[in-house]
């Protein structure tokens, strides 16, 4: 009776854990623990070739290495890169990614017909794609007029201590501990990497960005 | 009727031995044609970030859905009172930050949820230089964040506060595409 209260309060503070967490993993109740759950978005110049910007998306957290390899991408989620050119906070071009059969699919980056909250997959025929990279293969890069695209897991490149932070937001620590203890050492993310040229939104000066996901 | 019957016969069997014939002689127009995609339908808004951790540190718990699914333009207008609230309730001796923001300044720019990334060079939250152009991998967000909120004007308050001393990720990235580290 005493074991099984202990684990049920250990449950329960890893719980309210849970409900602290990080980048953007299991932010909302309504999708956390679902195939639509973004955990991280990256933007940064290619160490490859300054000409060109890459995205980084990364949905479904927390995943144990014994829990990836049934980890999949949801044919019916929409992930969608945001770029506003003109600082309107609207989104001036977009770039589609969503698999099927295996393979993940990038559209754009395009002016989209129609912006905000709803969207219909533009597609055009010979798209770039790339098998989504299986768990313990070597990463496939798929490519084409100068952009790279890759699907698959990885290690979830974000770090924090979560447990400190939710410690002080308790009252129950008045600081971090130094060291520190990251939360997500040893889990990984589903991947969704794209390199394009900077070229193909706009060249230069800066632009917004925010990625979406969006569910049929 | 026998008659008949036998024409049928003969009729049907011609017609296969005819499409036997034409199999064989027309390989090449037998390929099958490359499944067409289904991309049809309307996708609807099921979650968005911009910036790291800004739904979680900034959003309260009863309107973190909502946050998900406001659009971007409307985030300021929807948000940014509420973000304000919240700055103060985590940090209460907050006056100004290390950009010089004002309360009202900070929750503004961080209540539209949107990552601004330079084309032109450095791209890095912060690297001591260089803030807010991009989100690159190794960038150590959290202590930005952490260091904007509590530090104050010259980064020196709550010094306690202003790291998580977790300073780096647990694998090495890929200076190759795809970058990220394989998983565990």
């Amino acid at each position: 009776m005493l074991n099984l209260k202990s684990i049920t309060i250990v449950l329960l503070v890893a719980a309210s854990w849970m409900f602290f967490m990080s980048a953007d993993h299991i932010d909302a109740p309504d999708v956390q623990s679902t195939s639509a759950d973004i955990t991280d978005y990256y933007a940064f110049q290619s160490t490859e070739n300054s000409n060109n910007i890459v995205f980084a998306v990364n949905v479904q957290g927390l995943l144990s290495p014994s829990a990836t390899s049934g980890a999949m991408f949801d044919e019916n989620v929409l992930l969608e890169v945001n770029i506003d050119t003109n600082a309107d906070n609207v989104e001036d071009q977009v770039i589609q990614l969503i698999p099927r059969d295996g393979k993940m699919y990038a559209f754009g980056p395009f002016a989209p017909s129609t912006t905000g909250l709803t969207s219909t997959v533009q597609s055009t025929d010979d798209p770039l794609s790339v098998d989504i990279t299986a768990y313990g293969e070597n990463a496939i890069v798929g490519t084409k007029d100068g952009s790279k695209l890759f699907a698959g897991p990885r290690d979830d490149p974000f770090f924090f201590d979560l447990g400190a932070y939710t410690d002080v937001l308790a009252g129950n620590a008045t600081g971090f501990s130094d060291p520190g203890n990251d939360t997500f050492a040893g889990t990984n993310v589903l991947s969704v990497v794209i390199e394009i040229p900077k070229s193909s939104i706009g060249g230069s000066g800066s632009v917004n960005t925010w990625v979406e996901s969006k569910r049929k | 009727m026998k008659f008949s019957n036998s024409y049928i016969f003969l009729a049907l069997l011609f017609a296969f031995s005819l499409s036997i014939v034409s199999c064989g002689d027309d390989d090449d127009t037998m390929v099958e044609p490359t499944p067409t995609l289904d991309f049809s339908g309307t996708y609807t808004i099921a979650d968005q970030m911009g910036r790291p951790a800004i739904n979680t540190v900034f959003v309260s718990d009863d309107r973190k859905d909502e946050f998900n699914t406001t659009s971007v333009a409307d985030m300021g207008g929807a948000f940014a009172g509420a973000f304000n609230d919240r700055l103060l309730a985590l940090n209460p001796g907050y006056t100004t930050n290390a950009l010089g923001w004002d309360a009202a300044t900070f929750s503004g720019a961080l209540a539209t949820d949107v990552l601004t990334v330079s084309l032109d060079g450095t791209t890095t939250f912060f690297d001591g230089t260089n803030v807010l152009t991009g989100r690159a991998l190794a960038d150590d967000v959290i202590d930005t964040e952490l260091l904007l909120i509590f530090g104050g004007e010259a980064g020196a308050d709550n010094p306690g506060l202003t790291s998580d001393n977790v300073d780096s990720n647990d694998k090495a990235f890929l200076n190759t595409f795809p970058y990220l580290a394989t998983p565990w």
